[in-house]
């Protein structure tokens, strides 16, 4: 279980988010600048919240009373990044490596070749992430998340960057991923699709604070009154089914 | 013609740009992570010898590591060592002046570093060091390396300061631009326009590798 109740004063508003995800796929829900990303952030250690607690499956991550803030090697966070962050100077088979560094040579050469097979990167192994098209951007970093055997996996809008033909072929294919995973996934989006699809239940955030954490059948109807009040289509409420 | 100066140049550019090098690439990572108004003045002090004139910079060396100033005294007294008008004491000179440059290029080249590069290798579990010598390094190499040639390039001839803390003695303290200026001075202009073809000649190779190290980290994006 992963539990977060964090403060941190920013330029524009002060983040307060509180919510808890327990085995389920969590969205992070709001708009872009609501300070989703800096919520992943400090989940992950890369940055540092004013006051608060962040526990992972019973360890404290971060405690200002206690002062105990883990460095982010010691987390066992997952964080797919927006852009993905590849290292550009490494192969594929390096970037996902560079997920294992303590394992021994040998487990991590078999590793590899595992991850390889399981997120289809057959025949990409020592290319460089800026000869790969997006879509394959994203399964190796999704592959090197998956080698440092996270026990929580934090996803930063992984669709933002990818066309929407794309975008359509990745959704269920990460989706499975996820729900394969077994443990704890944060999605962030602003985009509602992708939240019905993909997602057991929604954290809403605006304005750095978040809401109570609903299912997705909550968040649906709301949705649906909302657009409904709009004038928009309502027929998206009909048809997601997880 | 005696190669003395050109040799004694070349050694006293390869070692200061070594030197510079590494205290360059440590200023410009460290400094960076500094509060700001610390930041504003370390960036200052480490700039200055770039706009200060270089006799400047040789008379507030010679205050420190003068024979009869702290530092110099000591290491004459202790161990018998002169700081001042050995061949070596150049390098003294030329690492200050020089190294403005290697700074600034390096810090140029790290402010371009996607840093969610180096956020991904921490929660990847890479250590720091890791990350620094094989994220980070890699990424900013080619400014890294065009910072490097060019302080060698400027180490080659440098003269104020040079010419103040070892001044010119041939087969010790020359240096080709001190050669210059003695040939000058002295009238022997057939030798000086040799040491001035040379130079330039030196200079303009170097400066031809930063454009090419420029243009490829610019395709690079």
């Amino acid at each position: 279980m992963l539990y977060v109740d964090i403060e941190k004063k920013l330029d524009s508003f002060t983040l307060k988010a509180s919510f808890k995800v327990d085995g389920e796929v969590t969205a992070l829900f709001g708009p872009s600048g609501a300070g989703k990303s800096i919520t992943l952030k400090c989940i992950a250690g890369i940055e540092k919240p004013d006051s608060g607690v962040i526990q992972l499956n019973g360890r404290t991550l971060f405690d200002s009373s206690q002062h105990i803030d883990l460095q982010p090697q010691k987390r066992k966070v997952g964080y797919l990044f927006q852009e993905y962050a590849l290292f550009p100077n490494m192969t594929v088979n390096g970037n996902i490596e560079a997920g294992m560094r303590t394992l021994k040579k040998s487990d991590r050469i078999a590793k590899t070749a595992e991850l390889t097979e399981r997120f289809r990167l057959n025949g990409l192994e020592d290319k460089r992430p800026s000869t790969l098209s997006g879509g394959e951007q994203q399964r190796v970093a999704l592959a090197r998340m998956f080698a440092s055997q996270p026990e929580v996996i934090l996803l930063d809008e992984p669709f933002a960057s990818l066309d929407i033909l794309l975008k359509a072929e990745l959704i269920p294919y990460i989706k499975d991923i996820i729900n394969n995973f077994g443990g704890e996934s944060i999605l962030v989006s602003h985009d509602v699709d992708e939240v019905l699809t993909m997602c057991e239940r929604v954290t809403e955030i605006a304005s750095g604070v978040t809401e109570r954490t609903v299912t997705t059948e909550e968040f649906k109807s709301k949705m649906k009154v909302i657009y409904e009040r709009a004038g928009l289509d309502i027929g998206r409420f009909n048809d997601h089914e997880r | 013609m005696d190669l003395f100066p050109l040799f004694n140049s070349l050694r006293i550019a390869a070692i200061s740009a070594v030197i510079v090098f590494f205290v360059g690439i440590a200023a410009a990572y460290y400094i960076a992570k500094t509060p700001r108004v610390i930041k504003g003045i370390l960036d200052v002090i480490f700039t200055l010898p770039l706009v200060l004139p270089p006799t400047v910079v040789g008379y507030l060396l010679l205050l420190l590591l003068g024979p009869k100033r702290p530092v110099g005294e000591f290491f004459l007294e202790k161990l018998n060592v002169r700081l001042t008008m050995q061949w070596w004491s150049a390098v003294f000179a030329v690492s200050v002046v020089v190294l403005p440059l290697m700074y600034r290029t390096a810090r140029g080249a790290f402010e371009r570093f996607d840093e969610n590069l180096a956020s991904a290798g921490r929660t990847l579990g890479l250590s720091n060091s890791y990350i620094f010598w094989r994220i980070r390094l890699p990424y900013c190499r080619q400014g890294i390396i065009a910072g490097a040639v060019l302080s060698f390039a400027r180490a080659l001839g440098e003269y104020g300061a040079t010419s103040m803390i070892a001044g010119y003695t041939p087969g010790k303290t020359a240096t080709v631009s001190t050669a210059v200026y003695q040939l000058w001075r002295t009238g022997n202009d057939e030798l000086a326009i040799k040491w001035v073809l040379i130079n330039i000649a030196i200079s303009a190779v170097v400066l031809l590798c930063v454009n090419l190290l420029e243009r490829t980290d610019r395709r690079r994006g």
